[in-house]
């Protein structure tokens, strides 16, 4: 954090929910009072293609976007990408990595290498990285969709404001639109929670 | 119901800059709104149909829909026509014209310019039209500002009657942030046509006089940016370098120069010169930061004020403040020390077709047929030009693939003697601006083969309705257009136009193969709804039965996501030299069952999972 800002980079895969949870972050912040602006590349982003969400967050906001080593959070919903985005991350921030590996159809086809050890790369680079299995944890409470709120929950230590002011904004979010889902999520952000603090 | 439309004044909500011009637009008392979808201004009419006191609607082209915007505009209504940048040269006929009529109802063009090209065939600078047109041009930084300007645009648009463009960008369409609302709906009644043939009848008697009107409300409105609002200074600690900006450029040098005097211009254009040229005083360097072409720059110079500019920064992509810090430190005789950044290097990941496309089951066909021309057009079906398809030669802007096509078979060169000329183009684009390429290839008696995908959506901008989906903006039942009674209609002998099931490899690859050999236009038309939208209907996965897949890896050739390498082996010939056999997996979570991989499979490894086989697994790598 600088100048009281924080930076938080949500990366993935189009249609992987990247900008669900930036969204969610973004208006968490807002309603706990900070200026916010939330960032990313749309269009042709869902034909699977590289997915950046960037928000900050904090008392004045001008430019939306966060520089390459500026970046206080990096979440991470697949490895590769958590990777890529290694540059954007200060050497003081933190990775919070689903260990999910997608291979797009140029690296299935042999034309690139999918990295052996993302994980390990992240960890060598001296950044704090955890990194866990959330779609494992998902299947575990009946619901692949449930990584959102797994990913939120992991990070939520990592804010400037207690973890349970987003657990509460998620769980109403579900409340107001899909009440059956929100005790499972309440139930994934807590076990997101948890795996969040795993050292790798 | 959607929060927002409901939201009372004083409220406050995160909005994109999208979202800002529509509840804008509902407060203006805008009557008609329309718009044809394209990144990034596609959700302004998405989020305007959301508002029931304003009718809205897909237009087939940004053409028309800037002249319903008109002619709303003529009868007394406030009215809203929403494009990307490219979406402007095609409405400019219209606009060029009516510039010099004027308006009644307010009109307002908001225009998208996609700087750094997220989803763009090009990069453009709108703010020319207004120099142009003579239209003024306002350029919001931020949500709140696109709320407010748009408000402001049709005050303006009424006061001088003229269109008013609001120049937004990605990053200020894109961009959430938190807009508070100062009022609600304002109902502004239309009076109704009044007949005016010298003021409404565009012909040279009437419209020479209107030049010079024209060019008095230039010189008002020149007074005016002297003294508006939108055209602050903020004042700097550090006057070294003073900012002239506009735009979301105004965040970035604020961003990377917060002490820096900045003159902002929110009513960039006719810009204020006097008003520039006074704050040039007060600063040691006068700097001009805008994206992305030299226009401020030009006019600023011409004055006689001194400044630098793009002999600094960029004529292209979006003015960061990583991109700001070292010019403007360079300038200052000072070492920019940037963060020295991370080291990663990972693999592309290019945008590719989804599972289960429509398209998929066409570039199959296309990437096994030789001596091919392949004309394209603004789609998802672009993407056909990367891998593994390779099947797709020139992309240019939209409609163009049909009338490309005639005239690169008009053209033929030596070494297209034995090729075949084929077009592909996709349902709404070429209901935007294919139809005339295609009537003009009859009418000439040209040769082409012509690929018409179907796909019942605008796809690349998400799925939006035209009028060949069989609905409306709202979602609503609206008369198909028939693609068939279309093209006949247009003079394409009705043997010659063919319909086929994207998903029945073999017959497409027939089709083709047939059509490409006649000498005369023939139009392919496939037919299946973008696996995206809610027409796609799924159905259980396939799964490759190992013992049988004899590792020749033509399922890989389609191109579908869902299918991957599982192994390679490589294995000697009966002549003695090598072969590399590929073995293939499909991911059940990612399959929908569309069947199209089977017809690739000769030994029928490729079948569909019984209800209770399905394996859910994690992908991996």
């Amino acid at each position: 954090m600088r100048d009281g800002i924080i930076n938080i980079l949500v990366v993935g895969i189009g249609g992987q929910g990247v900008m669900t949870a930036a969204e969610m972050l973004a208006r968490t912040a807002l309603n706990q009072g900070y200026d916010v602006k939330k960032t990313e590349v749309a269009g042709m982003a869902q034909r699977g293609g590289v997915v950046s969400s960037h928000v900050r967050f904090g008392p004045r906001i001008y430019s939306p976007q966060i520089d390459a080593g500026e970046a206080d959070l990096l979440i991470g919903f697949e490895a590769a990408e958590a990777l890529r985005w290694l540059p954007w991350l200060r050497p003081t921030g933190v990775a919070m990595v689903n260990t999910l590996r997608i291979a797009p159809p140029v690296v299935s086809a042999g034309l690139y290498d999918y990295p052996a050890d993302p994980i390990g790369q992240l960890a060598a680079s001296g950044v704090e990285v955890h990194a866990f299995d959330a779609g494992a944890i998902a299947e575990q409470l009946g619901n692949p969709k449930l990584v959102n709120s797994i990913m939120l929950g992991a990070i939520s230590d990592h804010l400037p404001f207690p973890a349970d002011v987003l657990k509460t904004a998620i769980i109403e979010g579900f409340r107001a639109y899909k009440p059956k889902l929100a005790e499972v999520n309440a139930q994934a952000f807590d076990a997101g929670r948890q795996a969040g603090h795993a050292d790798r | 119901m959607n929060a927002v439309v409901h939201a009372k004044a004083a409220s406050r909500h995160l909005l994109s800059g999208n979202e800002a011009v529509a509840r804008a637009a509902w407060e203006a008392g805008v009557r008609v709104a329309a718009a044809y979808p394209g990144t990034p201004a596609t959700e302004i009419l998405e989020n305007i149909a959301l508002y029931p006191d304003i009718y809205s609607e897909w237009s087939v082209n940004e053409k028309v829909a800037v002249e319903v915007a008109i002619g709303a505009s003529l009868a007394g209504s406030r009215a809203l026509a929403a494009m990307k940048h490219v979406g402007m040269n095609v409405a400019s006929d219209a606009f060029m014209t009516q510039s010099l009529a004027g308006v009644v109802g307010g009109l307002v063009l908001v225009v998208a310019d996609d700087v750094g090209l997220s989803s763009s065939q090009n990069e453009q600078d709108s703010r020319y039209w207004g120099r142009f047109g003579h239209m003024p041009i306002l350029e919001p930084a931020d949500s709140q500002e696109a709320y407010e300007m748009t408000k402001t645009a049709f005050d303006l648009s009424e006061q001088y009657e003229t269109p008013v463009i609001v120049r937004m960008t990605t990053r200020v369409c894109h961009v959430k942030a938190m807009v508070e609302f100062t009022g609600e709906r304002v109902e502004h009644p239309a009076a109704g046509f009044q007949k005016n043939p010298q003021r409404w009848v565009m012909t040279p008697a009437n419209a020479k006089p209107r030049l010079a009107l024209m060019h008095e409300r230039d010189r008002q409105l020149r007074a005016l940016s002297e003294t508006s609002e939108l055209n602050t200074a903020y004042v700097g600690s550090d006057r070294r370098i003073g900012f002239v900006t506009s735009g979301p450029a105004f965040m970035h040098v604020r961003e990377a120069f917060p002490n820096a005097p900045v003159l902002k211009l929110g009513f960039s254009h006719p810009p204020p010169l006097e008003k520039i040229r006074a704050f040039a005083a007060t600063v040691d360097t006068l700097v001009v930061v805008e994206e992305t072409e030299a226009l401020l720059e030009t006019e600023i110079r011409a004055a006689g004020i001194a400044m630098q500019g793009k002999e600094l920064l960029p004529r292209c992509g979006e003015l960061a403040p990583s991109v700001l810090r070292p010019a403007i430190k360079a300038l200052l005789g000072e070492i920019h020390e940037a963060p020295k950044p991370l080291q990663a290097g990972v693999f592309p990941r290019p945008p590719t077709m989804c599972a289960s496309c429509p398209h998929l089951g066409p570039y199959f066909a296309l990437s096994h047929i030789r001596n091919l021309n392949i004309v394209g057009d603004i789609g998802c079906y672009t993407l056909g030009a990367g891998h593994p398809w390779n099947a797709l030669d020139t992309c240019t802007c939209m409609g163009a693939s049909l009338s490309m096509a005639h005239g690169m078979d008009k053209g033929r060169g030596a070494s297209d003697e034995q090729k075949h000329i084929v077009a592909v183009i996709g349902d709404s684009t070429f209901l935007h601006m294919g139809m005339q390429g295609l009537l003009n290839m009859i009418y000439n008696r040209g040769n082409v083969t012509v690929l018409l995908l179907d796909n019942r959506s605008v796809g690349m901008t998400g799925g939006q309705e035209n009028p060949g989906t069989g609905q409306n903006l709202h979602g609503l039942p609206a008369p198909r257009v028939d693609f068939v009674k279309l093209a006949e209609g247009l003079g394409v002998r009705p043997e010659r136009i063919r319909t086929v099931d994207p998903y029945e490899l073999p017959t497409i690859v027939k089709l083709v193969r047939e059509e490409i050999k006649m000498e005369e236009p023939s139009v392919i038309i496939t037919t299946r709804p973008c696996s995206l939208t809610d027409r796609f209907e799924r159905f259980r996965p396939y799964a490759v039965v190992e013992d049988l897949c004899t590792g020749c890896g033509n399922c890989i050739d389609l191109g579908c996501p869902a299918i991957s390498v599982a192994r390679r082996e490589r294995v000697a010939t009966k002549s003695g030299k090598s072969r590399e056999l590929v073995f293939a997996r499909i991911d059940p979570n990612a399959c929908t069952g569309c069947h199209m991989c089977a017809g690739t499979c000769a030994p029928a490894a490729i079948v569909q999972q019984s209800q209770d086989s399905v394996v859910r697994i994690q992908p991996h790598a």
